[in-house]
């Protein structure tokens, strides 16, 4: 079955653990070419709806729909269409950068090229062959945005991809986002750092306690529009 | 595809360890040290208590499987790298199955330690049916690793789960250590008593196809969140 799609639709999706609620009722859709921002302070649910995004939280109720397809009706085909960088970075210390690529390639049937090309791209050519476990932060946080990019996904979901990152990376990633969405990739981010948002998300969407409080077209002034819905900052 | 990811997280796990040996060494560690003191405690002047061997070999794959399974799957905490494996577009219950046969491995390179030196310190006749002690190792191990990977992945995340991984693990496996200790009693009695250790290996071996089919089965829904 073929799982290419357009849009991700949240519709109605709630989504409690235990008796928390971390997602109320919440409908959301995404399109290609978008870059979402999920802003919200800790807690806000930020990271279980990036879960529901990626097919590894299931909702306590409502649907997740990539194109007119529920997420559950298309398995692995679907996950071969989603990249996710989470806040952990879903690498192994003990492996080279290399031998990472390498692995995650081949579960993605992604040829030895584009792991080549991943590690040029993420600047590591010359630390290609050294442990993981030997790199600083910003090595590792590039690394592993190269590794939920290497198959080409469709839907790209990044939790927080500027972390540890320096102001010269934080300017390559932020043109890869913009490149990514541009080729027709669904880009949803989540982040508190509002000044890097600003000026790269193309919608915000604003989370308190598990609500959707916002979902808006990206304009000039966000600190001050979140700050008068969501409160802080 | 399936057993192609298999292999692809077998050959991770693998290529993990020959760059650590962590596991490999503590696990060996424990189990020889477990051995050695049971032998310290069962053997008197020379004469070990009957039948002990085949309790002691079993109890020693046991517990230096516990600590690998933890140790295995605390690799795959760390990180998150589960989650990029459940996430990735191939069978899930092939990763599991891949993590379980690196469980396996690791074990069965233990007890090619663990058998000789149970065998010379017990003076227990564990050689004198290779072929059905081979079986009876295999269709024991299979079914603790089977059983132990499902458990251990369903626990990665929980905050207790060094606590409650034996807390599931032993009274589940309690039918495949029986197995495995009446097996190995047979293989050691004079004459050996072929007909019991083979039915005790037919009787591992149809536990291994059960926990392995309602593993295949559950792993799936239970690591989905």
């Amino acid at each position: 079955m073929t799982a290419d799609f357009d849009a991700v639709s949240l519709i109605d999706v709630s989504r409690h653990f235990g008796r928390r609620r971390a997602i109320a009722r919440l409908s959301l859709t995404a399109r290609a070419g978008d870059i979402l921002g999920l802003l919200g302070p800790n807690g806000a649910g930020k990271s279980t709806l990036i879960g529901l995004f990626a097919t590894l939280v299931a909702p306590t109720s409502g649907e997740v729909r990539f194109g007119d397809h529920p997420a559950r009706s298309l398995g692995a085909a679907l996950r071969r269409r989603l990249g996710l960088l989470a806040h952990e970075l879903h690498l192994y210390p003990e492996l080279s950068a290399r031998q990472n690529l390498r692995f995650f390639g081949e579960l993605y049937g992604v040829g030895a090229g584009r792991v080549e090309a991943a590690l040029a791209r993420a600047g590591l050519e010359e630390r290609g062959d050294d442990d993981v476990s030997g790199f600083s932060r910003g090595m590792r946080q590039r690394l592993a945005l190269e590794r939920a990019l290497l198959h080409d996904p469709r839907l790209v979901l990044l939790d927080e991809p500027f972390t540890g990152l320096d102001d010269r990376a934080v300017g390559v990633v932020s043109d890869r986002i913009r490149q990514l969405a541009a080729g027709g990739a669904i880009i949803v981010l989540a982040t508190h750092d509002l000044d890097l948002a600003e000026g790269l998300i193309t919608r915000v969407v604003l989370l308190r306690d598990g609500r959707l409080v916002a979902d808006e077209a990206a304009a000039p002034g966000l600190r001050a529009r979140y700050r008068r819905v969501v409160g802080g900052a | 595809m399936f057993l192609r990811t298999a292999l692809l997280v077998l050959r991770k796990d693998f290529a993990i360890e020959v760059k650590s040996r962590e596991i490999l060494y503590t696990t060996l560690l424990f189990a020889l040290s477990c051995v050695l003191v049971f032998s310290i405690a069962f053997v008197k002047e020379g004469e070990p208590l009957e039948d002990a061997a085949a309790g002691i070999l079993w109890i020693a794959i046991e517990f230096a499987g516990t600590l690998a399974l933890g140790r295995t799957f605390e690799r795959e905490r760390y990180g998150e790298t589960l989650r990029a494996l459940l996430l990735a577009p191939a069978p899930r219950a092939a990763i599991y199955v891949g993590k379980m046969l690196g469980i396996v491995v690791l074990l069965a390179v233990c007890e090619l330690l663990l058998v000789p030196l149970v065998a010379l310190l017990f003076r227990s006749r564990l050689f004198e049916e290779p072929v059905l002690l081979l079986a009876l190792l295999l269709t024991g191990t299979v079914g603790f690793a089977v059983v132990g990977s499902l458990f251990a992945a369903m626990l990665v995340r929980a905050r207790t789960r060094d606590v409650m991984l034996p807390i599931l693990l032993y009274p589940m496996t309690v039918p495949l250590m029986i197995g495995g200790v009446r097996g190995t009693v047979a293989l050691t009695q004079t004459p050996v008593d072929q007909p019991s250790a083979i039915m005790w290996i037919v009787l591992l071996l149809c536990m291994d196809a059960v926990f392995l089919v309602l593993a295949l089965w559950t792993f799936e829904p239970l690591m989905t969140e």
